[in-house]
């Protein structure tokens, strides 16, 4: 039983508070542009087309890669390096935090990937096959690329950071279980400062389209803005996404210090797994997971205002997680539901961390966006809170909650108040 | 290749792993460190890039050979005589 941690009981040094964010998006390279896509309803999915698997449909970035990053960085480092190294200079400019005389050894890099390594290792591959297999052309940057800490790591080596930075590792759960893991940190006094959330660089690797479709997952839609449909009936699968979302987080003492801007408070969180199946969901587990989480913040199922749902438009996928909300949420008459990956894709190690910027800015402005594409609603999927295809204006947001599942039966529920 | 078939080889090469440098004012008497930023993974960049396109295999301890363009090319010149561009 995990013990009750009621945010406002807790002395301000153990209080974690969300004081910036940086990110990029399918549909937008900053929070203002983001969240504007989401509220007209814009999506990011666009027609893709990669090595040996040809043409299909992406969620794709175009942040200004150059912005932070030499073109000799570029070629150093890795996609999900990038991504991370934009995010983490926005967040930290976000914040307003004084970092030319901000201690870098006390800062905290923990970002959350769904995979790392599959994007160089096919392009070593596709290499080397030109040359026969000859493996003595096989690149001696392949090993500092593919090391499952370098999202993080090139973080650290372009900000001179020198406190730990490591990546979490949690399949599609990757993004909240990184917040997590920096919240941990700040209370354990690991650091002062964590800049946290998920990355992925997923599209750049043939071999996730590959698999997902072999799985009978990925989605296939003539109009590409429309195919990443959760809970529609004619919803066909993942629209696979690249993107980023990394946070500042801090302690609510040091926040307080420096008079910083606070767009909310980590309330709640858990993480448990099903142990029941490689891809299958299991709702019982994840009912538990979003249980624990609401008991660790102290609240009730319909204080919770906006769910941010996982949902990714898989057939099985979808229908579960709806069993699980219902048994949380069904006698919930406030709470509204949504999906962000109907906008942007699937953004693996990212998806947690961009659903829930997406949805912070519903504190101020009291809208919950909608989940787009939804034609017909499958009524496995009926949700009496379900916001559909239109914003909804809200009386009152105090709480959002985010779910992010992932292979292997890993489960992640983070829970932020309006501060 | 004649040396200055190959000094463009190299140069070449050092516009794909310095793309931020400015090469037209190379000293071919200095060594590249003196005057790039280079570290002892761009240097195996050229050792790897001349395998690649060429097959010119560089054992380790010639690699001090690469100090310089001068001493880069009149390192290559025989083992790149024979090959047409």
């Amino acid at each position: 039983m995990i013990a009750p941690n009621r945010a406002a009981e807790l002395p301000d040094e153990q209080r974690i508070v969300i004081t910036g964010l940086g990110l990029t998006s399918p549909n937008g390279n900053d929070w203002d542009s983001y969240r504007q896509a989401l509220l007209e309803k814009r999506s990011g999915v666009k027609p893709y087309e990669i090595r040996y698997f040809g043409k299909t449909l992406a969620g794709i970035c175009d942040f200004e890669q150059t912005r932070y990053q030499t073109r000799k960085d570029l070629r150093r480092g890795t996609r999900a390096g990038s991504v991370g190294v934009y995010c983490a200079n926005e967040a930290i400019k976000h914040s307003g935090i004084d970092w030319e005389n901000t201690n870098k050894s006390r800062v905290g890099i923990y970002v959350g990937v769904t995979e790392h390594g599959n994007v160089e290792t096919e392009n070593e591959i596709h290499v080397i096959k030109g040359f026969d297999y000859d493996t003595s052309c096989w690149s001696h940057h392949h090993n500092p690329r593919t090391v499952a800490n370098n999202p993080a790591g090139e973080i650290a080596l372009n900000m001179g950071i020198t406190g730990p930075h490591y990546t979490i590792g949690a399949a599609c759960a990757a993004g909240n279980a990184g917040i997590i893991q920096g919240a941990q940190m700040l209370r354990l006094g690991e650091c002062d400062l964590a800049i946290a959330g998920g990355t992925s660089e997923s599209i750049h690797t043939f071999g996730i389209f590959a698999s997902f479709n072999s799985q009978n997952a990925l989605a296939t839609h003539e109009t590409p803005e429309k195919a990443s449909r959760p809970f529609d009936v004619d919803r066909n699968g993942i629209v696979v996404a690249e993107g980023g979302c990394l946070y500042t987080l801090e302690r609510l003492s040091d926040a307080k210090v420096r008079g910083a801007e606070i767009y909310g408070e980590l309330v709640g969180y858990a993480i448990n797994t099903d142990a029941t199946d490689f891809v299958l969901p299991n709702p019982e587990r994840q009912a538990e997971c979003i249980r624990m989480a609401l008991d660790r913040a102290g609240l009730q199922a319909d204080q919770i205002d906006i769910v941010s749902t996982h949902a990714t438009g898989t057939s099985s996928g979808d229908s579960q997680e709806c069993i699980a909300l219902r048994n949380i949420f069904g006698q919930s008459q406030h709470t509204r539901i949504n999906n962000t990956k109907s906008y942007i894709g699937h953004a693996m190690g990212a998806a947690g961390s961009l659903e829930l910027a997406g949805n912070l800015p519903s504190f101020k402005d009291k809208t919950v966006h909608p989940t787009i594409n939804v034609d017909q609603v499958d009524p496995d999927c009926h949700l009496e809170g379900l916001v559909i295809n239109d914003p909804q204006e809200s009386k009152r947001v105090d709480y959002i909650l985010n779910n992010s599942f992932g292979m292997l039966g890993i489960n992640s529920v983070v829970i932020i108040s309006r501060f | 290749m004649t040396p200055a078939e190959i000094r463009d080889e190299i140069l070449d090469i050092l516009e794909d792993i310095s793309p931020d440098e400015d090469l037209d004012n190379l000293d071919d008497e200095k060594a590249f460190r003196d005057q790039l930023e280079l570290d002892s993974m761009d240097f195996l960049d050229i050792v790897m890039e001349l395998r690649k396109r060429h097959r010119v295999q560089i054992p380790e301890e010639d690699y001090g050979n690469l100090a310089s363009m001068h001493s880069t090319v009149t390192y290559l010149e025989p083992k790149m005589k024979d090959i047409v561009k």
